[in-house]
């Protein structure tokens, strides 16, 4: 069940194409990851999505229904240009975003208490944006977004202007929200981060999707059967003991211990390997060498 | 619908809560009512210095003949020029009044030396002294006889009445009418720049905090935009009433205060005049008329100051006020968008500014002629009616003309802000973009 999908998008500004004919298909409660270098059209497309701007061609969907005004208040978005009025009362403000996502001015007063609670800025009600710290605007920003208890949240760059403790807090509340139902839509270059957080990925390079998928399938289907093995022994031993199925590509000793990098062939198991290599050597590890998403991403768009 | 009045209501409470509103909220009465007032305080104050003149009479000829008043003492002497000037600082005169010989014939100067400089009036005063006895002694010279001239010259006294259609009459003045009129046109002038220039900067920094995009995720850009020219037309608004309030208030306090006195001052004169026509003698009119002519002047221009129409001059105001500023700001807005910071401003604002400072330069014009083809046409074009319309106004416009330029005035508005939107809507998501007109002209027909 999909909650947004966007299909065939093309955009076109005067001098070149944002977006050729990208879909894309968002699953119901799930994190999913919209990757890319700049300039690939990322926030090309979220603007589509956020009806800020229109498609030249290409429909939107949002749970199953054409993508309309009224959806608004459905969809909370954090855009990677983003800022405050510098001269408004920090909880003024919220109450004012708040309202303009459609809250009652009642009800979002209660739940912004509870978020300034939550995140122990109760002293902040009254101060002037700017005397907030970047960070500390920041977290009032995450707050406007998600105040309205959105299902479909939309995040371009959400660590960026954070520090490590404060990015930890907002990924603990990420999964919080997701386990509470909210379908999220993440634009990062934090690689690490797509893959603590995200279940399925899109990447985009100049302006079309190149990639897409699970992100666990998406490893697996790059995973070049590429083992790490750690041993005591020798070295030479070991590569005569695992025959013409197995290929040493890196080798590093350090005293008495041996990692090596080893590539199978031939329909090899890494069990294979080690019945043939038990008599030699004493394993101490054996670990398949997946390739990261960060990875990945530098191979296919430098493809 | 709800979300453009949240809009206007933020940008309106965030402006009037300033300081700097409240102050020029209660500045501006303040000055403009001085503007008015103190023109009519100077002009009929006893002001001047006192003067103790000790006057060299060469040509012997103005011995104890040159008028004195209460600030002006004249003292004859008959030492010689040099002999005063370096014993000056030895007496009490202010100054030493020196006549040439050959001051009859034209030639010389009359010199005055001071210590303090005199004011000017004191110099008209001595001139003119010295002038009206010179003309005495050479009618007299001629054999003119005084009496018969002075029967020859006749003052006469003009009042000009205007004739509507339903028969009524009233009187106008010329100058009191041009004054109200360039007064309305500077206002309107000012507002639209100042507000215009709210406007902008407005989105400007909106832009520059990068708030934008977090708001028309909300709201569509149309709204914010239209939210904001509207919050900002009410500040306006407020501000306008406010001084109007207060400026009619001050006046009427300081009017009171002030014109009693020059009230019964024209009234006793108006009396004496007609006296002096009835009886017919050749008592000096033209002197009598001398220390209380601003007064009569002042009286006669609040006089005709009842006779403007004000009521329909400022609901026409605050139309001309209300759409000329909604055309402009549009394209105050418009520039906004399209610029990353004020200091880029400048190459955009030449085609705004100049139809209004042009209108403000016709204007000058067009207060001598207020119903010439060129009052007309650019009473119609909407860039220049709202100044040119308030200048003609308080001379009476046809109804035509009126109905006319307000209908162009509105279309006006409604297609600037159509193109503005459209700039606008691009323009506030490109950062970091220096921007062309043609670019500007790409802008307005994307789809």
């Amino acid at each position: 069940m999909y909650l947004f999908t966007a299909n065939n998008i093309f955009k076109r500004y005067a001098n070149h194409t944002a977006l050729e004919d990208v879909s894309i298909s968002v699953s119901n409660n799930t994190v999913f990851g919209l990757l890319g270098p700049n300039g690939a059209g990322k926030t090309s497309l979220i603007r589509i999505m956020n009806q800020i701007t229109g498609p030249d061609s290409g429909e939107l969907f949002f749970d199953g229904e054409k993508l309309n005004p009224k959806h608004v208040s459905q969809i909370g978005y954090l855009p990677e240009e983003r800022g405050l009025y510098k001269k408004m009362e920090v909880g003024e403000h919220a109450l004012y975003l708040a309202q303009l996502k459609g809250m009652k001015r009642p009800e979002a007063m209660k739940k912004l208490k509870i978020w300034f609670e939550k995140f122990e800025m109760t002293g902040w009600w009254k101060k002037k944006v700017e005397e907030l710290s970047k960070g500390m605007q920041q977290k009032v920003q995450f707050i406007v977004t998600v105040l309205h208890e959105p299902r479909f949240l939309i995040l371009d760059e959400p660590f960026s202007g954070f520090d490590p403790i404060n990015a930890n807090s907002i990924k603990n509340e990420l999964l919080r929200l997701k386990s509470n139902g909210t379908t999220i839509l993440l634009s990062t270059h934090n690689m690490s981060s797509v893959e603590e957080l995200c279940d399925e990925i899109a990447l985009l390079n100049r302006s079309k999707k190149i990639l897409e998928g699970k992100v666990s399938e998406i490893r697996k289907a790059y995973s070049t059967n590429t083992f790490e093995v750690e041993f005591k022994g020798n070295i030479l031993g070991f590569t005569n003991a695992m025959g013409a199925g197995a290929q040493l590509l890196e080798q590093e000793q350090m005293g008495e211990i041996c990692k090596v990098k080893i590539k199978l062939s031939g329909g090899n198991t890494p069990n294979d390997l080690l019945h043939s290599v038990m008599n030699v050597s004493q394993i101490r590890g054996l670990r398949e060498m997946i390739p990261s998403m960060n990875d990945i991403f530098i191979a296919k768009v430098n493809e | 619908m709800n979300k453009i009045l949240l809009i206007i209501q933020r940008e309106y409470l965030t402006r009037v809560k300033k300081k700097s509103f409240i102050v020029m909220t209660l500045l501006g009465p303040i000055l403009i009512s001085g503007m008015m007032i103190v023109p009519i305080w100077l002009a009929t104050r006893d002001h001047e210095e006192k003067q103790k003149i000790e006057v060299v009479d060469d040509s012997y000829l103005f011995r104890d003949s040159i008028p004195q008043n209460k600030n002006l003492k004249f003292v004859y002497t008959e030492k010689s020029l040099d002999y005063t000037q370096d014993n000056f600082f030895k007496t009490d005169f202010t100054a030493i009044l020196y006549i040439p010989s050959n001051i009859l014939s034209g030639g010389g100067t009359v010199k005055i030396f001071y210590k303090e400089p005199p004011g000017i009036a004191t110099e008209e005063y001595i001139k003119s002294g010295i002038e009206e006895m010179i003309y005495n002694f050479k009618l007299q010279k001629y054999n003119v006889d005084l009496s018969t001239l002075k029967n020859a010259q006749t003052s006469i006294n003009l009042v000009t009445e205007k004739i509507s259609a339903n028969g009524t009459t009233e009187k106008t003045s010329t100058t009191t009418q041009m004054g109200v009129g360039f007064i309305l046109g500077i206002l309107i002038y000012m507002f639209i720049f100042l507000y215009g220039a709210q406007v902008m900067r407005g989105v400007i920094e909106e832009k520059t905090n990068r708030i934008v995009e977090v708001i028309i995720s909300s709201v569509r850009p149309f709204e914010l935009m239209m939210g904001k020219i509207v919050g900002v037309a009410l500040v306006g608004l407020t501000q306008f009433l406010l001084w109007l309030v207060l400026t009619i208030s001050i006046y009427t306090v300081s009017q009171n205060m002030l014109f009693s006195t020059i009230k019964t001052e024209a009234f006793q004169k108006e009396q004496i005049k007609e006296e002096v026509f009835k009886k017919g003698t050749n008592l000096d009119v033209a002197r009598l008329d001398k220390p209380g002519k601003h007064g009569i002047k002042a009286y006669e221009a609040l006089e005709t100051f009842s006779s403007i129409d004000f009521t329909s001059i400022v609901l026409c105001f605050l139309f001309y006020f209300l759409a000329g500023y909604l055309m402009y700001s549009a394209l105050f807005a418009a520039i906004g968008a399209a610029v990353d910071s004020e200091t880029d401003v400048q190459q955009f604002m030449l085609p705004i500014t100049i139809p209004l400072v042009l209108s403000f330069v016709i204007a000058q014009a067009i207060v001598k002629e207020p119903n010439s083809t060129l009052a007309f046409w650019f009473s119609i074009i909407p860039l220049t009616s709202p100044v040119i319309m308030m200048v003609r106004l308080p001379f009476g416009v046809p109804v035509l003309d009126l109905t006319l330029s307000m209908i162009f005035l509105v279309l006006g508005f409604i297609f600037t802000t159509w193109l503005a939107s459209r700039i606008y809507r691009t323009g506030i998501l490109m950062y970091g973009k220096k921007v062309s007109y043609r670019e500007l002209w790409k802008w307005i027909f994307y789809k």
